[in-house]
């Protein structure tokens, strides 16, 4: 076997072949294999949810890069998840014109139904609960994601409809 | 050079320079955090602000910050302005949101960079009461303790760690308020250099861990200017010492030599001074083969009395000062005296002092490699036999990128922007070796190749820059390369223990010292004083097998472990019976074991000498402290040995200075041993250079608990240093630095205090002396180059250096004996497969009568029919370099379970002492 070959099956071991053939294709665009490192997290993180210690030494490996160097923009971003999160994660905009709209009242209500605050995951993992500093929807807020989906001009009629009340539990 | 205005001043700058390095040198104190004169400017703390002015007429100004400002002919500033300084005073606040008032239990307390700069910006009171972020620590192997809940982000550990020492297992993590810097996991942080962290952190998120177990305040250590023993770099050093332990060893600046920075052989390998396996007291061997303890001058007698008319040889030591061998030399007289080194290594120094005396090219110091723009590293592993010199190569290849920042205009100091601007671009570095090297990360070219053939290559390289065809390309390549450099160095060595190499070496480098072009060679060498020691031996030594044939009477050891240099027969003709053999050495050892009596000898760190490093500069190291027990340095021991013998010349000195002075006179070669330091009548201002702080504490009531009747100090009469906190620690001459220290500033950045200006020489000099300066008539000679036939099935043995475990006697510290690991076989991926191993299992090497058990390293690359041994392990002490060995899989072997790290214990709490209790 090539040392190639056993990179590539070491790897193989962690990453699967179809994450390894998209973060193939990132590395056509790029001089520098490093280059790719977060499209690479990117894309293990949208099959997984989140990326493990597993994978992200995985992709290190791949990328020929140390597990630091890949550590510190894994966790340098936000939005890339070092640890699991719920099948949706919600991001809660907290900033000016979303706090002008009331989004304080609006977050205790959610925090209420669905049992969880900032960075905690809903026992049935269905939810994580994040906040964010803006969604460049201010004309719409207050606002928020759930999942890939944006939702405006909240209000606690909407929290009900999305999550149910508290009375109920949390959604399921 | 430009003039500049601050608060009104006018000062001349140095052109091209930044207006905190101005102020600096203009010896203003401007707070700064992240700059740091090796490794420039990223304008991250914001704490150097300063005003800028437009013009004279200009009022308001802006905030600027000093590290990012170059000095520019006319420009304006101000230090004190009223929103400079309240700037300057704001940072601190914001940082100390966040830091622990824990400085009491800190490490760093009392030599803390930021507790210095929260006094000079006058910050007293926090108004913050919110929490602090906590962190969690992590566990980084047993040199370097982490605290992370201290970190001020200045982001100095990572440039140094990654940047400037190339290590790839620390860094950055997260953003704004909860940046982390650390490990992606828990582990030993593998960088050689990791101890400088210490030095390097403004405040305590890095501490040296073993001084944490045995910790004392830097204003209680007693320190002495000194020189590292732990190869022959000669890098200065600061040890401290109190309640008669080695506590730690902080780095001595040295422009020309070690400047910043130590590696974690240096820093952490003093560990064996405070060893239990310490002789304190002189042994006779009495007929059970048991030591008796006797007193001092019965010791002498009693070998007074062995040596009366017999014949005495001795064996000195490259280890030992050169006052030392020069006086065990004279003492038995030069016929029968052997250096010390094994027959191979005695051929290798001997022909390396000649090449360093003759050579065309230039013999650099490590400031001077810095300086090399290409590079080809000979059959050497230099991170691990010239550690301190592997990190100025890593700067050397650094030279692309200042060179592509001068095009563009961009001073040196501004680092992301040079870094960026280079990419991944360095300067060529083309490694020719038998295995990897841990400088392979930066070469351009790794060729592997067998040491003969090393050899070789070095002639096909010499004959290609002579414009001969040559039909190998990579010779053509190389030679091109070197030729194009202005500034090329050639770094070699006797690690390989063949002296082709060395001499292939030489000759690439006088061939490109021609009328208008010149080359560094540099030479590495196994031991403190190698070089000395083969200066003093000069032609007339006996090699030492001679002397193992010649059978004498009384055969006199000074710290020498000779089973390291002789095979166990040899030792055993020796040592046997017939022979008397007196032993002068530090630690436990089969010598010392083997011997008929035993000397107890001090360590550098309680004896003063001279050591004259691998460039041929003579260096002098001072007591620390005063030896404990019956303890004396060596060349006290052979003082007194000579008095009581009643030896012509010897018995007529008595002072260190006096042997000094004899050996300058007898050997023209230490001319300017006398000068490598000022003597014992030195005065500054009337008084000695203090050891001790001006803020040393319970001088007279540190031993209360013992005796508490006040011992009187002890006087130093040998040496122009006091055991006194009395004396001014001031632009005394570099060699007299025992620590630096300023008002206002008390942690290791009062260095800037001592140097003539920034990142220049100290105020008082370069300490040190070059011994070795070349006659430049060339020393090439034709070599003849040796082939071994190779049988079926044998492997050539190539022995393989580790910073922590080839070196006598720092492997005596517990931390780095953890660190050095078990001993092992190194084996390509090629031949591991083959013999069906893997890392970790057992391979059986069998070389001569020598057949051992080894643990298998796979490497990366590895020369064809070549296996590598762990030189100066205990298992494979017996193997010779380049002899032939067979290799077969042990079967039997039992996997080693990953080794737990043994001083990772935790720290016993001082409240739960053994001794005594607390309770009622």
């Amino acid at each position: 076997m090539s040392k190639k070959e056993m990179i590539q099956s070491d790897i193989g071991s962690v990453l699967s072949a179809q994450e390894i053939a998209e973060i193939d294709a990132e590395l056509a665009h790029i001089p520098y294999k490093s280059g790719a490192a977060i499209d690479a997290l990117k894309i293990v993180q949208a099959k997984r949810g989140w990326v493990s210690d597993e994978c992200l030494q995985g992709i290190a490996k791949y990328l020929e890069m140390s597990a630091e160097e890949l550590e510190g923009v894994a966790t340098f971003y936000n939005l890339i998840y070092r640890r699991p999160v719920g099948e949706k994660v919600i991001l809660f905009c907290d900033s000016v014109s979303c706090w002008i709209g009331g989004c304080d009242d609006i977050k205790s209500k959610i925090s209420n139904v669905l049992g969880v605050d900032y960075g905690e995951t809903t026992a049935d993992s269905s939810y994580t609960l994040l906040p964010v500093p803006c969604l460049g929807a201010c004309d719409r807020a207050p606002v928020m994601m759930v999942g890939d989906d944006l939702v405006t001009h909240l209000d606690d009629k909407k929290i009900t409809e999305l999550f149910g009340s508290a009375a109920n539990g949390s959604a399921k | 050079m430009p003039t500049i205005f601050i608060d009104g001043q006018e000062l001349q700058v140095n052109d091209g320079e930044n207006i905190l390095e101005a102020c600096l040198n203009a010896g203003m104190d401007l707070p700064y955090f992240c700059w740091h004169p090796a490794m420039g400017s990223i304008g991250s703390c914001r704490q150097c602000a300063l005003v800028q002015y437009q013009n004279e007429d200009d009022t308001r100004g802006r905030i600027i910050m000093g590290c990012m400002t170059p000095v520019t002919e006319g420009a304006r500033f101000s230090l004190n302005a009223e929103n400079a300084t309240e700037f300057r005073e704001a940072v601190v606040e914001s940082l100390m949101l966040n830091h622990p008032h824990d400085c009491p239990v800190c490490a760093e307390g009392g030599e803390c960079h930021l507790q210095d700069m929260t006094v000079m910006v006058g910050h007293r009171d926090r108004r913050y009461t919110g929490k602090k972020n906590t962190y969690r620590n992590q566990y980084l192997g047993p040199l370097i303790h982490h605290e992370m809940n201290r970190c001020i982000t200045c982001y100095r550990c990572e440039r140094y760690y990654k940047d400037y020492a190339g290590g790839t297992d620390l860094g950055a993590q997260a953003s704004h308020d909860h940046l982390y810097f650390g490990r992606h996991e828990e582990g030993l942080l593998e960088s050689e250099f990791s101890g400088n962290l210490v030095e390097v952190c403004p405040t305590g998120v890095f501490t040296d861990k073993p001084f944490l177990k045995q910790y004392s305040r830097k204003w209680d250590l007693q320190s002495a200017p000194s020189i590292c023993t732990g190869c022959a770099v000669g890098c200065n050093i600061a040890p401290g010492e109190r309640y008669g332990n080695l506590k730690r060893v902080h780095n001595r600046y040295n422009h020309d030599v070690n400047g910043y920075f130590l590696c974690d052989r240096g820093r952490f390998g003093s560990g064996y001074v405070n060893s239990e396996a310490r002789l304190d007291y002189a042994g006779i061997k009495k007929s059970d083969g048991s030591f008796m303890a006797v007193h001092q001058q019965q010791a002498l007698d009693t070998a007074a009395n062995w040596m009366q008319g017999k014949k005495v040889a001795a064996i000195g030591s490259p280890r030992a000062s050169v006052e030392s061998n020069y006086l065990l030399r004279e003492l038995v007289g030069a016929e029968n005296f052997a250096a010390g080194f094994s027959d191979t290594e005695a051929k290798l120094m001997a022909s390396v002092s000649q090449i360093l005396q003759t050579t065309k090219a230039v013999n650099p110091s490590i400031k001077q490699i810095e300086a090399a723009d290409a590079i080809l590293v000979f059959g050497e592993d230099v991170t691990n036999t010239a550690p301190r010199v592997a990190l100025a190569l890593r700067q050397s290849v650094r030279n692309k990128s200042f060179e592509l920042a001068e095009q563009m205009g961009l001073p040196q100091w501004q680092d992301a922007a040079v870094r960026n601007l280079a990419q991944d671009q360095l300067s060529p570095m083309l490694i020719v070796s038998a295995m990897d090297t841990r400088l392979d990360d930066v070469a351009s070219q790794c060729i592997s190749l067998a040491p003969d053939q090393i050899a070789e290559f070095g002639v096909a390289i010499v004959e290609a820059m002579a414009g001969e065809p040559t039909s190998n390309t990579q010779a053509n390549e190389i030679a091109q390369i070197l030729q194009c450099a202005k500034n090329p160095l050639v770094i070699s060595g006797t690690s390989m223990q063949h002296w082709g190499i060395i001499n292939s070496a030489v000759a690439i480098a006088e061939s490109l010292c021609g009328k208008k072009s010149s080359c560094m060679l540099s030479l590495c060498v196994p031991e403190s004083n190698s070089i000395g020691s083969a200066l003093l031996a000069g032609d007339m030594s006996q090699p030492l097998s001679h002397l193992v044939e010649s059978a004498p009477e009384v055969l006199l050891v000074m710290e020498n472990d000779l089973h390291r240099r002789l095979s166990a027969q040899q030792m055993q003709q020796l040592m046997g019976e017939g022979t008397q053999v007196i032993s002068l050495d530090m630690l436990e050892n089969p010598t010392l074991g083997a011997s008929d009596m035993v000397l107890p000898a001090a360590s550098y760190a309680e004896s003063q000498g001279s050591l004259v490093n691998m460039e041929g500069r003579v260096q002098r190291y001072f007591p620390v402290f005063q030896p404990a027990n019956e303890r004396m340095p060596s060349w006290q021991w052979l003082l007194k040995i000579a008095a009581a013998t009643g030896h012509k010349s010897l018995s007529k000195l008595e002072h260190f200075d006096d042997v000094v002075a004899a050996c300058e006179k007898n050997h023209a070669q230490f001319d300017g041993l006398a000068i490598a330091a000022p003597d014992n009548s030195f005065r500054d201002r009337g008084l000695k250079i203090p050891r001790q702080t001006h803020r040393y504490s319970g001088r007279t009531a540190m031993n209360a608990g013992v005796n508490v009747h006040e011992p009187q100090q002890p006087h130093d009469t040998e040496s122009p240093l006091a055991y006194s906190m009395e004396g001014l620690n001031r632009d005394q001459p570099a060699s007299l630095t025992p620590y630096v220290w300023s008002p206002g500033w008390n942690s290791n950045q009062s260095l800037q205090k001592f140097q003539s200006e920034v990142d220049g020489p100290l105020k008082g000099g370069t300490a040190g002396q070059r011994l070795i300066i070349s006659t430049a008539k060339g020393a090439t000679k034709k070599s003849e180059n040796s082939t071994t036939d190779m049988q079926p099935h044998q492997w050539q043995l190539v022995p393989v250096y580790r910073v922590h475990g080839s070196e006598e006697l720092s492997v005596n510290t517990d931390e780095i004996a953890e660190l050095a690991g078990h001993s092992f076989v190194a084996l390509g991926e090629v031949v591991a497969e083959k013999l069906g191993v893997v890392e970790g299992d057992g391979a059986i090497v069998a070389s001569g009568d020598i057949e051992v058990s080894l643990e298998v390293k796979i490497l990366q690359r590895v020369a064809k029919n070549c296996i590598g041994f762990a030189a100066g392990y205990t298992e494979t002490m017996a193997f010779q370099a380049g002899s032939l060995a067979s290799l077969t899989k042990d079967k039997k072997w039992q996997r080693r379970e990953p080794q737990l790290i043994a001083s990772d214990k935790t720290i016993p709490d001082p409240m739960i002492s053994t001794g005594g209790s607390a309770r009622v």
